[in-house]
């Protein structure tokens, strides 16, 4: 597969392995259902939630206690599938089974519904904005993938209808730096897109996984990509960019992802949601085995090429049932929040074992 | 409504009630969830095409039952009565309402198509899986109206 894979390095350096532990801090309770999905603000002072019960909570730190500020119940008549925030801040996008997606804006402190946008066939599953927040994508059951531009008067236009996926497409996301989206899909594929003359295209197709691929998460660089999946493993895939010095071939001048590294044996069900710190570089994983664990990069002689890691924690029964979504602080480290079927979303803390 | 998959299917006699054993009515005793308990709440599911039972068409049995209380875990295999049944996708879904409705929240179920029965295996057995599409299904009213008549 990789032209250096002839090459083995022997390493007799002995490593310590730091195993951490995983503290829960806080339970928030308030959703009347099972709760899908859970999203920091970008500078981590507030959480948005969603489910079953077809609202969405704000929640905000007073003191040293997690509370509710605002239930928004009057977006959406189904589940209420996951929220994300704009990198400003300023919007919340809600996408819901419903088959609308809907914008919120925050204007001293209070949410209100700016848009709803209509288009898709069937149930919305994910939103995303792009890094400089010009771009929101969508997705949905009807196997597409939509791109909206975001005007200046704060209007959505759509810029594209991508229909490469052969089934329902689970989760979107931005690269979080490049205008590069990343897809998966319950056809067990990830599809990266970019804009090429005016319009966006597919340009890469990810295959590995057995079985549905949940979600999709970017390194801070964005030049790796992890996916999760029903198959119960983690994949790590790797771009490899024209030029490359592994002189792994990158046709029309396109960067190639492969898969570098396969995580498996940790996870005993589905593996619904992946998050991958910005901060730490860790990789947090939530299951429907109820559990969440944490993985580390090990130094390794050719991380690029063959990384490895290894599992520093696990929580077994983290909740009383499927976790899922999972998602790391953006500016606290090792601060994790995690949702649940059990109408529950909790807040933990990571920290390295003493020695 | 067009024509019946399977106008006649083969029609097996159903079991009888479970007697009560002394045991079972001492509340010192942990009672754990056993196949034939499980077996109990599937086999009165009403066919979504026939006036018969699901144990009546032998969709379910009482051996293609699992049940580990300690594991947490329930597999169930259901046999469609033909290969091309179109109503699979619905039988296994109203398997996995009655036990969503019926079984304490702490248990996992599965349920699949019995190994090479069915012509879309695999494609049913990943839809029932998918709990994102029970979900989205079951907030479907006239779905839900059809699984609720099957389990009425």
């Amino acid at each position: 597969m990789f032209p250096f894979q002839g090459i083995v390095h022997t390493q007799t350096v002995k490593r310590l392995k730091e195993m951490h532990t995983l503290t829960e801090v806080e339970t928030l309770s308030g959703h009347s259902d099972r709760v899908w999905c859970v999203s920091w603000s970008p500078n981590g002072s507030l959480l948005a939630s969603c489910g079953g019960d077809k609202s969405i909570r704000i929640w905000g730190k007073e003191g040293e206690k997690w509370i509710c500020k605002s239930i928004l119940t009057d977006g959406h008549t189904r589940t209420v599938r996951s929220v994300s925030w704009s990198p400003c801040g300023m919007y919340l996008a809600a996408a819901s089974f419903d088959a609308t997606t809907s914008v919120w804006s925050r204007k001293a402190g209070e949410f209100e519904c700016l848009a709803t946008l209509e288009g898709h066939e069937n149930e919305v599953k994910s939103t995303s904005w792009a890094c400089t927040g010009n771009l929101l994508a969508t997705c949905s059951r009807d196997k597409s993938v939509w791109i909206w531009e975001v005007t200046a008067d704060e209007e959505f236009e759509c810029a594209s209808v991508m229909s490469t996926h052969t089934q329902d497409v689970k989760r979107v996301k931005w690269h979080p730096n490049k205008e590069i989206l990343a897809s998966c899909s319950y056809d067990d594929t990830v599809r990266l897109y970019r804009e090429q003359a005016d319009d966006w295209e597919c340009f890469t197709t990810l295959k590995g996984h057995s079985s549905t691929v949940w979600a999709i998460d970017f390194d801070k660089t964005g030049s790796r990509l992890a996916s999760c999946s029903a198959d119960a493993t983690v994949k790590i895939w790797q771009e490899y960019e024209p030029g490359n010095p592994e002189c792994v071939a990158t046709p029309d001048n396109v960067s190639t992802w492969k898969c570098v590294c396969t995580i498996g044996g940790y996870h005993e069900r589905a593996i619904y949601d992946i998050s991958w710190s910005h901060l730490s570089g860790l990789l947090a994983t939530s299951s429907g085995d109820d559990s969440l664990c944490i993985f580390s990069e090990i130094h390794s002689s050719d991380s690029r090429n063959q990384p490895q890691f290894e599992l520093v924690a696990r929580v077994r029964g983290a909740h009383s049932q499927d976790v899922n979504c999972t998602v790391w602080s953006p500016t606290e480290e090792g601060l994790l929040a995690s949702c649940s079927d059990d109408g529950t979303i909790k807040l933990w803390k990571l920290e390295r074992d003493e020695k | 409504m067009g024509g019946l998959d399977n106008a006649n299917p083969v029609v097996f006699q159903a079991t009888k009630e479970r007697s009560v054993l002394p045991e079972e009515e001492d509340d010192s005793i942990v009672d754990k969830f056993d196949s034939r308990e499980i077996f109990d709440l599937i086999r009165v599911i009403n066919d979504p095409e026939h006036p018969l039972t699901l144990e009546e068409l032998n969709v379910v049995e009482e051996s293609k039952v699992k049940v580990d209380d300690n594991a947490n875990t329930v597999h169930i295999y259901f046999t469609p009565t033909i290969p091309h049944c179109s109503m699979a996708t619905l039988i296994g879904l109203s398997i996995r309402v009655k036990l969503l409705r019926s079984l304490p929240s702490r248990f996992k179920v599965d349920i699949e198509i019995t190994p090479g029965t069915h012509d879309s295996e695999i494609a049913v057995n990943k839809q029932l899986a998918d709990k994102e599409r029970v979900a989205a299904a079951l907030e479907n009213s006239h779905l839900l109206d059809v699984v609720n008549q099957c389990l009425s």
